[in-house]
């Protein structure tokens, strides 16, 4: 397994796994596992990359301060400025965004959310699927649906890279699988890759602390346990004497 | 209490002290010359680990108060502000945040200990008293606490505990609008519990472990015998089968200390929403009244008794069953009357009685979490049934009864039982119905006719001495 570029898979589980939330929307779902890995720079460095240019016109990143952004993805401050700024705004600052909530609602029918959290409070399978299960759908308004937001006022921003696809239900009008009906300028792999790179960025924009914790871990644990070992044998001598 | 004498006071600085501020006699008291069983178990470690827990939790908490901004606009912000632009904030929130369900962790082994020990029976009433006093300030504490992140969770599950308070008849709607200082939660009562959480409480608690120490000191701990270590002294009045608490047990609870704090360690670091029991999901989204979650699940140390308060429909009726599954705690010294201490003497029902109690008390917390259905909500209504006729046993085991006594209890506690069944029984849920009611009746039958026809109420002798 080449480690440097996530190697994405579909999963495909014949049997619904019963505890996960969705399950009751369909076992399709069921497909879409992202693969996360925080420390790979480079995913997230693209993931980053995708999100300024493809979702941050909507979506904003509130709690996300840029400086620590750049340190963190190991992107020189410059370099960051240079390009994945595109507005006035100083390093230092969050990545906010200037469309109103006022506005957006008027527009969209619901302001887009903010995605600061979006990967811990539903989780990056559901972020993942929501980048990857847009269907067309000639009832919506615009024009697509979503298996894993259904009836999301979100435009499928992605459908050019992706292609269309469409939704084949069941006798059961059960969702069984998409039938690509035309092509993206990403091959499936590529597109998986993307959907991929943006879902582990938001991971790691859920929680930064979570690169420092997993290391900083290990030494707190070592110490502890070699105090554990010391204060265990100081309590076998102490209690030699005791019958 | 020893008075000032200028010819008694000692030298240096030590004995200055000493003179006017019992410290070394404080020392020599509690900790030099307090004897402690010398057969303390596993068990035994939880008091140490409560107390060590408190302290984290005061001094995490003093850190988080300096970020955290009690106000509906700011306090979800603040929190994340801590979590990510604070220096190592996100060490000290996790920390308050595993420290909490931690707390509960060990109060309930720490309660458990006591139940299998007997360490409620005389003359330890008021240790167990005041210990089911921190218990429920802990509850509050909590509760209060977990209102302050200000993300959905909070919201609603504060919504559903204030909303218990307003079933009270008649004065209920009033208490709900004093509790929250409004006619919705909203900043008044994020900001009362915020003063609450961080200096009422806590000092609460600070002074009943004040007294639960007090007290403890004063009696002497209990230990997995069940054995009086005062009752055999040797000549200087020490007891034969104690150790004094420091050095021993200091250098012991050290040892355990150190297995916690690497758990402790493991849980903060690498898994502290605990797959979303120490930090619920839906938690990470801001509060928002005009969206109800789909399910709302209070923090797991609640969920047993959220689970006795869904078992009855009516929400009045239910608010008073999970009132009465704490308040009985308070009396469990005068329930449990029976002479003999440890579980090691106690007979097999008492044993089995205990292990359906602790087995029932875990289904009810499973049962809590999950969203409500026919099934779990007939097994949360028998399991909450077998929470109360655990100290129905209890009492009923005290003393050896006579056969019509044994009779008429029996057919009392199966009235009491059946009686809301059959105010309740249809034809859509008559098996569910008869199926668990025959189930509790058959184990209440076995439970109370046993010591009549089997031996399995037989206790064993205990020795005057501690054994290993």
């Amino acid at each position: 397994m080449n480690k440097k570029n996530i190697i994405i898979f579909a999963t495909l589980i014949a049997i619904s796994n019963l505890s996960f939330a969705a399950a009751k929307k369909s076992g399709l779902m069921n497909e879409y596992k992202a693969i996360n890995n925080i420390n790979n720079k480079a995913s997230l460095q693209r993931g980053a990359k995708y999100f300024v240019n493809y979702c941050s016109g909507c979506h904003s990143l509130k709690y996300m301060r840029m400086s620590t952004l750049a340190k963190d993805l190991d992107i020189e401050e410059k370099i960051f400025s240079k390009n994945l700024i595109f507005s006035s705004k100083k390093i230092g600052e969050t990545m906010t965004i200037a469309m109103k909530e006022a506005d957006a609602e008027k527009w969209f029918g619901a302001a887009p959310p903010d995605l600061s959290l979006i990967a811990r409070s539903k989780g990056a399978n559901y972020v993942f699927a929501k980048l990857n299960t847009y269907y067309e759908d000639d009832e919506s308004l615009t024009g697509y649906n979503n298996l894993a937001y259904p009836n999301t006022s979100m435009p499928n921003i992605l459908a050019n890279l992706q292609g269309g696809q469409k939704l084949i239900l069941d006798s059961h009008n059960k969702p069984v699988k998409f039938n690509k009906v035309s092509i993206g300028s990403y091959s499936e792999k590529e597109y998986l890759q993307l959907t991929n790179d943006i879902t582990n960025f938001l991971v790691y924009v859920a929680e930064p602390a979570k690169l420092k914790r997993y290391s900083m871990g290990f030494w707190v644990l070592m110490f502890i346990f070699l105090f554990t070992v010391i204060a265990y044998y100081t309590k076998k001598e102490f209690w030699k004497d005791v019958h | 209490m020893s008075e000032y004498n200028e010819k008694s006071e000692g030298t240096g600085v030590i004995g200055w002290v000493d003179a006017r501020l019992p410290i070394l006699s404080f020392i020599k008291n509690h900790l030099t010359h307090y004897y402690t069983p010398k057969n303390f178990n596993f068990w035994y470690f939880f008091g140490s680990l409560a107390f060590l827990i408190l302290f984290l939790q005061i001094f995490t908490g003093i850190f988080l108060a300096m970020h955290y901004k009690p106000d509906a606009k700011l306090a979800f912000d603040s929190v994340e502000f801590i979590m990510r632009d604070v220096n190592l904030g996100w060490l000290i929130r996790y920390m308050h945040s595993t420290g909490a369900s931690a707390f509960f962790i060990v109060v309930y082994l720490h309660m458990f200990r006591a139940l299998m020990y007997g360490s409620f029976k005389k003359p330890r009433e008021l240790i167990w008293l005041f210990g089911v006093f921190i218990y429920v300030a802990l509850m509050a504490e909590a509760f209060m606490g977990y209102l302050l992140p200000w993300g959905q969770m909070s919201y609603w599950g504060a919504q559903v505990i204030i909303n218990l308070f307003t079933t009270i008849p008649f004065v209920g709607p009033e208490i709900g609008i004093w509790i929250r200082g409004d006619f919705a939660i909203s900043d008044p009562t994020l900001t009362r519990f915020y003063a609450l959480h961080i200096v009422a409480v806590p000092m609460v608690i600070l002074l009943l472990v004040i007294l639960h120490l007090s007290a403890l000191h004063t009696v002497g701990s209990n230990n997995p015998d069940g054995v009086e270590i005062k009752k055999n002294k040797d000549e200087n009045g020490v007891p034969l089968d104690g150790i004094p608490f420091h050095p021993y047990y200091t250098v012991k609870d050290f040892v355990g200390i150190g297995v916690f704090l690497f758990l402790f360690a493991i849980t903060v670091f690498y898994v502290p929403e605990m797959g979303g029991y120490f930090l619920e999901h839906a938690n990470f989204i801001p509060a928002n009244p005009l969206v109800t979650p789909d399910h709302i699940a209070p923090v797991w140390y609640f969920t047993p008794f959220y689970s006795i308060l869904r078992a009855i429909p009516d929400p009045a009726y239910g608010a008073l069953a999970m009132a009465l599954s704490i308040v009985v705690l308070f009396f469990l010294p005068w329930i449990d009357s029976n002479p003999i201490k440890s579980i090691r003497y106690r007979s097999t029902l008492f044993k089995i009685n205990l292990f359906v109690f602790v087995t029932g008390f875990l289904i009810l917390g499973y049962l809590g979490v999950k969203s409500p259905t026919p099934l779990y909500n007939a097994l949360a209504l028998r399991f909450s049934e077998m929470y109360f006729i655990f100290f129905a046993f209890l009492y009923f085991y005290s003393y050896a009864r006579a056969s019509t006594y044994t009779f008429i209890y029996s057919g009392i506690l199966i009235f009491l039982i059946a009686i809301y069944d059959i105010l309740r029984i249809n034809s859509d849920n008559y098996i569910m119905v008869l199926t668990g009611l025959a189930l509790v009746c058959l184990f209440v039958l076995f439970m109370t006719l046993a010591p009549l026809y089997s031996n399995l109420n037989v206790e064993k002798e205990v020795p005057d001495r501690i054994t290993g």
